[in-house]
């Protein structure tokens, strides 16, 4: 059996060492390059969103490299991603690929579910064996966030840029390759020691919270890579979705981390009360969280045509007259013009910059 | 004379002004950019100089619109800056006041809302062409009708027919239709305008509060029934500023003259020799270096490359070294 998996940002890195712990020969699927999406619009329907036709790309490019297992996330709700795996294996099925699809239904927040899915998956792996290797993956999980939160803060504010995507990058690779605890912990310290390292510049850094759909967040090859953008033009960007706090939420029920998920709702609440699907309603308590830590300004992202994020987008009107912050929305298909998009960062970045030195002047001047 | 050159390359034309120390516009110049954008930055570099008598002293140059890091290094800019951030410079530097900027161009169209001089939001169209200039043009070649005497024949109408904007085909056979039916030719005019308005009213400004002054620029603000059409979706006077068509180029000069005084710097200006007598040309070639196959332009001056686009990882950028990096700064 040789399984394989869609891509999310470095999610990867965790379910790949999760799938080897199960003793799964693992197909990681390659890169998402222009390729890949090419390969999902050829083929998922025109009007599916934007993350089904990558994962169909991720799966064929994988099935073509001797994959024969897909294991797939389930789910459930008004959104569509509910019958993403069913139509996904239909898709592939017509295109005459034999393969066998597990869907790993998200397990009503009771742990022994989940386990019980994964030893379903691989057969001759024992309880213990299925605990140590999530407790192993989960660990991976957690250091990616640690590494991408790091990256996040010291990019804005080093002058070479392109020295500091280089570490992150080769950190990101340590950590794959490493095959236990100790070899995790050894490995990302020192590329993230080098990376604090790096010289800095004086000039203003702007803080953006960046929130959305969760793919499209989590996920920089949908995303034009917008952290890396942001980063480059001196922005310090805060994800309201890291995948760990997501697998907690989602999963596991809260169970293993401080969730922060009621607050985000409750923060939610006095504009939307009621979820919409997928991260909605997320969305709205994250741009009301964002505004009340102080943040200069929130983009929002996600797939063009995503139903959630629409009506998420039509009440951030709503939050920016009320709680007084700067929210800009970019949606994201296979045509989107990178021109375009550059140009509507580097406008927003603008704006919030003159917004704060005239704000400054302004305190400045009521002192005097 | 010292003066500031602004220069903005879009899809469709190129725009230059030279504006001189106390920030008036002395000569522009308006090109079609014709796919060939190198070609189209020497040639109003060129024209825009002739223009002028007598020597002039270029202290600074600014450059913005879709080809603004291409012209910063055919031109040695002082600053790059995105359109939003120039067209709202321009419309503040002459309207102090200005709250609303329309701004409809012949391939995009936007909205900038500002506040004491300072953006506060803005949008732009992604998708649409119906919000366009380019759906003017192609609707006014159909009818037989010039472009440039579109507006005048439009506000001839007394009674617009109402023409399905929501979208560019939509409307083509809307028009068709009621062309067929009968209408007089300035009401189906007067209705294009309309439903270019509601287009743009729906899809670029949808959610914005548009506050007085609202002041109306991009090469398409020269038809007036389209002034006349927003003035009446609005209920207020919409302004349309003398070199409405060059508002992009005239933000970029103001900019770089203030830079270039601000912090007294020498302009990175590159001077007549590297301009016109140098062989430039764009090439561009698809990448194997990955699954990516990136199309890749490279600016060549005879044979030294200065410039590469279009790599998504930046090994072809970063193969010329620090220094070019660093003059195209986004500022
Ligand atoms: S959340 Fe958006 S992108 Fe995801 S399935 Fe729903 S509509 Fe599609
Ligand atoms: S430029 Fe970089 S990303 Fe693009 S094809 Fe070449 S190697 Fe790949």
């Amino acid at each position: 059996m040789k399984v394989t998996y869609p891509a999310m940002g470095n999610t990867g890195i965790a379910i790949k060492a999760l799938l080897k712990g199960l003793k799964l020969e693992v197909v990681p699927p390659p890169p998402i390059t222009r390729n890949t999406i090419a390969l999902g619009v050829k083929y998922a329907p025109e009007f599916a969103c934007m993350p089904l036709k990558i994962n169909v790309g991720n799966f064929i490019e994988a099935l073509d490299r001797g994959a024969d297992t897909i294991v797939m996330a389930g789910g459930w709700g008004p959104c569509r991603f509910g019958y993403y795996a069913q139509v996904e294996r239909e898709i592939l099925r017509d295109l005459g690929y034999d393969f066998k699809m597990v869907i790993l239904e998200a397990p009503d927040f009771k742990l022994s579910e989940l386990f019980s899915q994964l030893r379903a998956l691989a057969e001759n792996v024992s309880f213990i064996e299925a605990v140590r290797a999530v407790k192993f993956a989960w660990h991976k999980l957690r250091t990616v966030e640690i590494v991408e939160r790091k990256r996040e803060y010291f990019l804005p504010r080093v002058k070479d840029k392109e020295e500091a995507e280089k570490l992150y990058t080769r950190c990101l690779e340590a950590l794959d390759r490493a095959n236990n605890k100790e070899e995790v912990d050894k490995a990302w310290p020192e590329y993230m020691a080098e990376l604090e390292r790096l010289e800095r510049h004086d000039e203003e850094i702007l803080k953006i919270g960046l929130l959305g759909e969760i793919y499209t967040v989590l996920e920089p090859a949908s995303n034009y890579n917008i952290v890396s953008h942001l980063g480059r033009l001196n922005v310090e960007v805060t994800r309201n979705i890291y995948a760990s706090s997501w697998v907690n939420d989602h999963l596991l029920g809260g169970m293993l981390l401080k969730s922060d998920h009621k607050h985000i709702i409750k923060c939610a609440y006095p504009y939307l009360k009621y979820w919409v699907g997928g991260h909605g309603q997320e969305s709205v308590g994250s741009a009301v969280d964002f505004a009340r830590k102080g943040y200069d300004g929130v983009i929002q992202i996600g797939p063009l045509t995503c139903m959630p994020e629409i009506v998420a987008q039509s009440i951030l009107h709503e939050v920016k007259a009320r709680e007084g912050i700067p929210c800009m929305t970019l949606y994201f298909d296979e045509h989107a013009a990178d021109a375009g998009i550059a140009t509507r960062l580097e406008a927003f970045v603008d704006m919030l910059k003159r917004q704060k030195q005239r704000e400054r002047k302004m305190v400045k001047e009521r002192i005097i | 004379m010292i003066c500031y050159l602004g220069v903005d390359i879009g899809s469709v034309s190129s725009n230059f002004v030279l504006v001189d120390q106390r920030g008036k516009v002395r000569e522009k110049i308006y090109l079609r950019t014709q796919g060939n954008p190198v070609k189209a930055i020497r040639e109003g570099y060129m024209k825009i100089k002739e223009g002028i008598e007598g020597k002039i002293d270029i202290r600074g140059v600014g450059t913005t619109g879709s080809g603004r890091h291409l012209a910063s290094i055919l031109l040695g800019a002082d600053i790059v800056k995105n359109e939003i951030t120039a067209h709202a410079v321009a419309a503040s530097y002459l309207y102090p006041d200005v709250r609303t900027i329309i701004e409809i161009g012949g391939q995009d169209s936007k909205i900038i809302i500002m506040e004491n001089g300072i953006v506060t939001d803005f949008a732009m169209n992604t998708v649409c062409a119906a919000g366009t200039g380019s759906f003017l043009d192609q609707q006014a070649a159909r009818l037989n009708i010039p472009i440039e005497d579109f507006g005048r024949k439009a506000v001839a109408s007394s009674q617009p027919v109402r023409i399905a904007g929501r979208c560019g085909v939509f409307a083509e056979s809307d028009m068709i239709h009621k062309q067929q039916m009968g209408y007089p030719v300035e009401d189906i005019l007067m209705g294009l305008c309309e439903a270019l308005v509601r287009n743009y009213m729906n899809n670029v400004a949808k959610g914005k509060r548009i506050a007085e002054p609202v002041v109306f620029q991009g090469g398409v603000a020269a038809n007036i029934g389209l002034r006349k059409a927003f003035e009446k979706f609005l209920g207020c006077r919409v302004i349309v500023p003398e070199h409405y068509n060059v508002m992009g180029a005239i933000g970029a000069a103001i900019l770089a003259k203030e830079y270039v005084e601000g912090y007294g710097r020498r302009s990175l200006f590159k001077g007549d020799d590297f301009i016109l007598t140098g062989d430039f040309v764009s090439q561009s070639f698809t990448c194997n270096g990955c699954a990516n196959l990136c199309e890749v332009v490279c600016i060549k001056r005879d044979d030294t490359p200065l410039a590469y686009w279009g790599d998504r990882c930046l090994r072809w950028e970063s193969s010329l070294g620090r220094g070019s990096r660093e003059n195209l700064k986004v500022v």
